[in-house]
């Protein structure tokens, strides 16, 4: 069964629209529902494995919304992939977990968590994964610099 | 000062009683020799059983993905290299080969088959580092040293081909950085010869070997829906019985004119997983053995002016040379040369240690918009607490030797 087809039938107002680039085709969906879109295409379509989820930072691209989370799924039984992407805006950057659905699921938000700020609703322990405890800012972000902020001089010097 | 301890119990009752009530927390790294780089895990224990462990990852993390983001396409080939630096070359094909999908470039045959070479070199010297180190945690520190001397000998022929032994920064988007030297098929059918032989003796100390028999089989075995909902991949998701390798699933440069099988066991436990591996590097010579027999003749590079970096000779000889110096001015100057089309793309190729996925947004300039990297260790470690609670300290040692965690791409 086809995901995107079928996420366009059962979620007819969530769906955003639908893309493709190099025979790779995804779909654009609203963030409110995300958790009973992906259980549906998991369950539905067989898609059994999140193979990644990431998240990108859309500034002043003229995207519908900032950012942008999105799930890389796979299908172990009929080998095929597909892609949702999730669309969050700049002023509530927060999404559902869907921790519950895969265990693939909590580190790959706690490091989109850490390094671009988007919060998972309903995460088990969602705290900062790559970057120390008591940083400040989210590095992935585009509004954040290459240089100049936490950089190895700004610590205090180690003396034994 | 402190109180010396005072119990009103006798010896015998001590012994008889509950001893193990008191949960004692222990912090296991992240400078220990057994963790083969710098992870952390603070375990918390009841007696000798762990009742709980929490990693803690991103002693390492280094801000490829930022940085990336600044950098053209070609330059970030060489940020690749310090992801997984024990099989750098199977980083740089895979970056290359997310670029070339994007742009929808189909590589030259010569090149695809000199990629596939070195990937299957670069397979064999993670997997034969992954056994020893496996090996060596569990006692068996010959095999450590044995493999070693196989893993320099690889990297001669790494330095050989790519100038550098671990920096190896061979690919570039469309094709190579140079052709491989006359003297390469000698040497790699000196290695196999070797190689082969090494494996036989490894599997001759190990398998029989009753340490490493108790202590690895039945250790933290993943049944095989937990395994592929906790997206694990390469030899740890095969060990588990899952028919899963992105060479036969998504084959890419050619992998699918190859003759090889697809290595699987059952139990999915460490023993499991030591098995898969040396099967893994005998079926990985037979492809080393065909790629050498049909080696193709012809160019390394696509021919394509917008991305190929013209050589030298085309640039400086009197007479012939602006042609090619302008291609080479272009393919510098801002705004030109590789520039992939607006769009995105997730490409993953068959890295030692699982499936190493890119994850590329072009805007259509010179630089990756996002540059996300699929890295495999960090969704293995992630089942790292379900495969070790439960179970005993020292298993935690011996499952996490056979996991062949690499902290630079676990934190990146």
């Amino acid at each position: 069964m086809d995901p995107i087809e079928t996420v366009k039938a059962k979620f007819a107002d969530q769906v955003l629209g639908v893309g493709s680039h190099a025979n790779q085709a995804w779909v654009d969906v609203k963030r409110e529902r995300i958790v009973e879109i992906l259980k549906t295409i998991r369950d539905e379509c067989g898609y059994d494995m999140l193979t990644d989820l990431t998240a990108v930072d859309y500034l002043n691209q003229g995207m519908p919304e900032r950012f942008c989370v999105v799930y890389n799924l796979y299908s172990m039984k009929d080998n095929v992939r597909t892609r949702v992407k999730a669309w969050v805006p700049e002023a509530d950057a927060s999404i559902d977990s869907v921790s519950s659905l895969w265990r693939s699921a909590p580190w790959a938000e706690r490091e989109v968590w850490d390094l671009m700020g988007i919060t998972f609703k309903g995460h088990p322990d969602l705290k900062r994964i790559q970057l120390p405890e008591g940083y400040e800012g989210h590095p992935l972000r585009k509004d954040y610099p290459l240089t100049g902020r936490g950089e190895r001089m700004n610590f205090p010097r180690y003396v034994p | 000062m402190t109180e010396p301890r005072r119990t009103t119990m006798t010896i015998e009752e001590e012994l008889e009683g509950d001893l193990g009530t008191k949960r004692m927390l222990v912090n296991f790294g992240p400078q220990h020799p057994a963790t083969h780089g710098t992870l952390r895990n603070i375990i918390e224990l009841d007696g000798e059983k762990v009742v709980k462990l929490e990693p803690e990852i991103g002693y390492l993390h280094s801000g490829f993905e930022k940085i990336s983001e600044y950098r053209t396409y070609n330059q970030t080939v060489t940020v690749t290299d310090r992801m997984n630096y024990l099989s750098p070359l199977c980083n740089n094909v895979g970056f290359s080969l997310a670029v070339e999908e994007m742009m929808g470039i189909k590589v030259t045959p010569r090149c695809a088959a000199i990629r596939v070479a070195l990937c299957e070199l670069s397979r064999i010297a993670d997997h034969i580092l992954s056994v020893g180190l496996q090996a060596m945690d569990l006692g068996a520190f010959t095999v450590m040293l044995w493999t070693f001397i196989e893993r320099e000998k690889l990297y001669d022929i790494f330095e050989n081909v790519t100038g550098a032994r671990l920096t190896t920064s061979y690919t570039r988007v469309g094709g190579l950085l140079k052709d491989i030297p006359p003297d390469f098929e000698e040497m790699v059918r000196k290695f196999m010869e070797k190689c082969s032989k090494t494996i036989d003796e490894i599997e001759a100390v190990l398998n029989g070997n009753r340490i490493f028999l108790d202590r690895t089989i039945g250790v933290s075995p993943i049944p095989r829906d937990v395994a592929i909902s906790f997206g694990l991949s390469g030899p740890m998701l095969r060990a588990c019985g899952v028919p899963y390798d992105v060479r036969k699933a998504r084959p890419y440069h050619g992998y699918e004119n190859y003759q090889f099988d697809l290595v699987t066991e059952e139990n999915g436990d460490a023993w499991c997983r030591y098995r898969v591996r040396v099967r893994e590097m005998r079926e990985s010579l037979k492809i080393i053995d065909q790629v050498l027999k049909t080696m193709p003749q012809g160019p390394i590079y696509v021919d394509d002016p917008r991305i190929v970096i013209p050589p030298k000779t085309a640039m400086n000889t009197p007479g012939g040379g602006m042609e090619g110096l302008i291609y080479h001015f272009k393919n510098y100057m801002m705004g030109h040369g590789v520039c992939p089309p607006k769009g995105e793309v997730y490409s993953c190729t068959e890295a030692p240690n699982g499936e190493l996925g890119f994850y590329l947004v072009s805007d259509g300039t010179q630089r990756p918009y996002r540059w996300r990297v699929r890295p495999p260790s960090l969704y293995t470690y992630q089942a790292f607490p379900y495969m070790t609670e439960g179970g005993l300290l020292s298993d935690v040692v011996a499952v996490l030797s056979s996991l062949n965690i690499i902290a630079g791409e676990l934190d990146r």
